[in-house]
């Protein structure tokens, strides 16, 4: 269950019940801040932005049926893709591109994260951690590949080409030379693990995680 | 003449949508009244040409209109309609743009065919483009022939119809003179500007002219520049209007004449392109015309020929010749990026529109990758754009037809513009 958040309003804005990164991702974004959220599905991410931090919002979908349901409520979305239509964007256009729960499923994670440098001031990008003890456990003692609440698809039927641990992701990180801000794991019903410091622990107690980066080269404000 | 049998009902209709009327068995009273002073069979457009059923604005000699030509128009006129009503900030107005044979009749039967208004669809109380709460507005475009300046309006230094001697206007023409018009209406900034196929062309070059005064941009089924077989069929029809000898050079009305046949040929082949193959085959197949079998002769023995002859001799009662060659002209000659250093982006930067692009699926006039080409460009100034692709498989015209996807996205962006903008939306 997630934790109801409060709008401007005041009001409480409930998060997509199976979205636990939403609200770490909302946590992440400075308020009246542009944003462009890639892959952003139903807009339930955009939508909470838009409501609890009042964000100029757009969004990238492949799937034509959901980026009408987003224009239908009212969110600003283009039907896209990843891995070809971020070249178009100019850069340092936005103040933060997010990629949440969409990376694994690109064709070419490093060059949509680095174009998601390019084009936002920061990143933010949420992952499931194949690292999780589950994920190592599964495959070690069944010999098949892992599936579970995070990762609910057969092998043949997955639209995640590119699953990674969260020491895969940093170390990504490290060769698209982008300094990780905050990294937080964090478990199935979206509380944040306790610890912070290592990163070995976080890799195989965190079910998901969020990084916010930046690239090392941008003048950052 | 071939009457639409019943499996050809709703494909009238869809004609009703694409002409904003068509069908003009049940000629007018206007048509008998005409008829009887004899002023020949080409006075109906024109009379609606030069004495339209609706609004007109006028503006005199001394406020010629420049054309991308380099030559002025003056004086010239603009007819329009209007559905709802203007609020006091003047805020709330929602400019519509119509297609290549498209009109000022939007929501209200139309005066020569008393056909339902070509986009009842999605103009009127309650609808998408609501008025109960918008104040629309639909110009009749320069170059039309239902009461804005065009080839068939009589030219005040001869007292003929400007017939050839009408300058060749441009998209950008259309538009400036509507800007003269909303001009005249006091409205600085308009809510909403939308259209679809020529439409949309006109929504572009608005928000690209008038970046401020077009808060928000829909343009549908279009794009940026007509494309070379676009070309290419606009070319058939002109040649198939110039080769018609009652056209007479561009002075059929003079000689009291009219290119029936040739208008009919030219509206034959640019129908077959505002549909889709499948559309075609779904409703008409190879089925006969109200025949048992062949009749081996060259008559419409294919529903489908029937219908094609049916919306060519329907298209003539309404629309003029020489206005079909100018229109379509503009619509060739339609190039955004020309303006803008062969850039698109450059047609958009700095822009606060709110863009709204659609597409359909079946759409092969003005196929999805032209939008998808806008929708590049305006990302590439970091714009706030939506862009949809709506599956149908009723081609191009789909922006005219019963779709309520396509209905539903338009009505969702719609009242995300009116919250921003501080319009009310519905409950």
């Amino acid at each position: 269950m997630t934790k109801p958040i409060p709008n401007l309003n005041g009001d409480e804005i409930q998060p997509a019940l199976e979205r636990v990164d939403h609200v770490l991702i909302a946590e992440m974004v400075e308020p009246g801040s542009r944003v462009l959220d890639v892959g952003c599905g139903d807009g339930a991410l955009l939508q909470l932005l838009s409501d609890t931090k009042a964000v100029d919002g757009r969004g990238v979908e492949l799937e034509r049926d959901r980026v009408n349901a987003c224009v239908k409520r009212g969110l600003s979305v283009i039907q896209g893709d990843a891995d070809r239509d971020l070249d178009d964007y100019p850069d340092q256009a936005f103040d933060y591109a997010i990629l949440s729960l969409t990376i694994q499923a690109t064709r070419q994670p490093k060059v949509v994260l680095q174009n998601l440098m390019r084009i936002g001031r920061r990143a933010i990008v949420s992952f499931p951690n194949f690292g999780h003890w589950s994920v190592r456990a599964s495959l070690l003692l069944n010999g098949r590949m892992p599936q579970s609440r995070n990762l609910p698809d057969n092998w043949y039927s997955t639209p995640n080409a590119h699953l990674c641990t969260i020491k895969d992701f940093d170390s990504l990180c490290n060769i698209v030379d982008a300094t990780v801000e905050e990294a937080v794991a964090f478990n199935s019903s979206g509380k944040r693990l306790p610890i912070r410091k290592s990163l070995s622990l976080q890799n195989l107690f965190g079910e998901q995680a969020v990084f916010r980066l930046r690239a090392n080269d941008a003048t950052i404000t | 003449m071939l009457k639409a049998n019943g499996c050809m009902t709703e494909t009238s209709s869809k004609d009703d949508a694409i002409n904003g009327g068509g069908n003009a068995r049940e000629a007018t009273g206007r048509q008998h009244t005409a008829a009887s002073e004899g002023v020949g069979e080409q006075d109906l457009p024109n009379d609606e040409a030069n004495n339209p059923s609706s609004l007109v604005v006028h503006f005199g000699a001394d406020q010629p209109l420049a054309l991308d030509c380099q030559q002025s128009l003056a004086p010239f006129s603009i007819a329009y309609q209007t559905y709802g009503n203007l609020n006091a900030e003047k805020s709330n107005a929602v400019l519509i743009c119509h297609a290549l044979t498209g009109d000022q009749h939007v929501a209200n039967p139309h005066p020569v065919t008393g056909k339902p208004g070509w986009w009842k669809t999605i103009v009127g109380p309650g609808k998408a483009i609501d008025t109960d709460r918008f104040f629309v507005i639909c110009p009749n475009i320069l170059g039309g022939c239902m009461g804005s300046t065009g080839p068939a309006t009589i030219n005040p230094t001869t007292g003929k119809p400007y017939g050839l001697d009408f300058p060749v206007i441009t998209i950008g023409d259309m538009v400036r003179a509507q800007a003269r018009l909303i001009d005249h209406l006091g409205i600085d900034q308009l809510f909403t500007v939308v259209g679809g196929s020529m439409g949309g062309m006109q929504v572009l070059q608005w928000a690209a002219a008038y970046p401020e005064r077009v808060f928000s941009a829909i343009p549908i089924a279009t794009g940026a520049w007509h494309s070379s077989q676009n070309i290419a069929f606009h070319e058939v029809g002109r040649q198939a209007v110039m080769a018609d000898p009652s056209w007479c050079a561009g002075n059929y009305q003079a000689e009291n004449k009219k290119p029936r046949n040739g208008l009919a040929v030219a509206r034959m082949a640019a129908h077959i392109t505002y549909l889709s193959e499948d559309a075609l085959q779904l409703k008409f197949g190879r089925n006969l015309q109200n025949r048992p079998d062949r009749t081996f002769s060259f008559d419409a023995d294919f529903q489908v020929e029937s219908y094609l002859r049916h919306q060519g001799s329907t298209f003539v009662d309404r629309f003029d010749a020489n206005s079909y060659l100018y229109v379509t002209r503009a619509m060739d000659y339609f190039d955004l990026e020309i303006d803008y250093d062969n850039v698109l982006a450059n047609a958009f930067r700095g822009t606060t529109t709110r863009f709204c692009i659609v597409s359909f699926t079946s759409d092969w006039l003005f196929p999805t990758r032209e939008s998808r080409e806008i929708v590049q460009a305006l990302n590439a100034v970091a714009a706030n754009v939506s862009f949809v692709e709506i599956e149908s498989n009723k081609g191009h015209d789909s922006f005219l037809l019963e779709e309520p996807e396509f209905f539903e996205t338009i009505a969702g962006f719609i009242n995300a513009g009116a919250k921003r903008r501080g319009l009310p939306i519905p409950d």
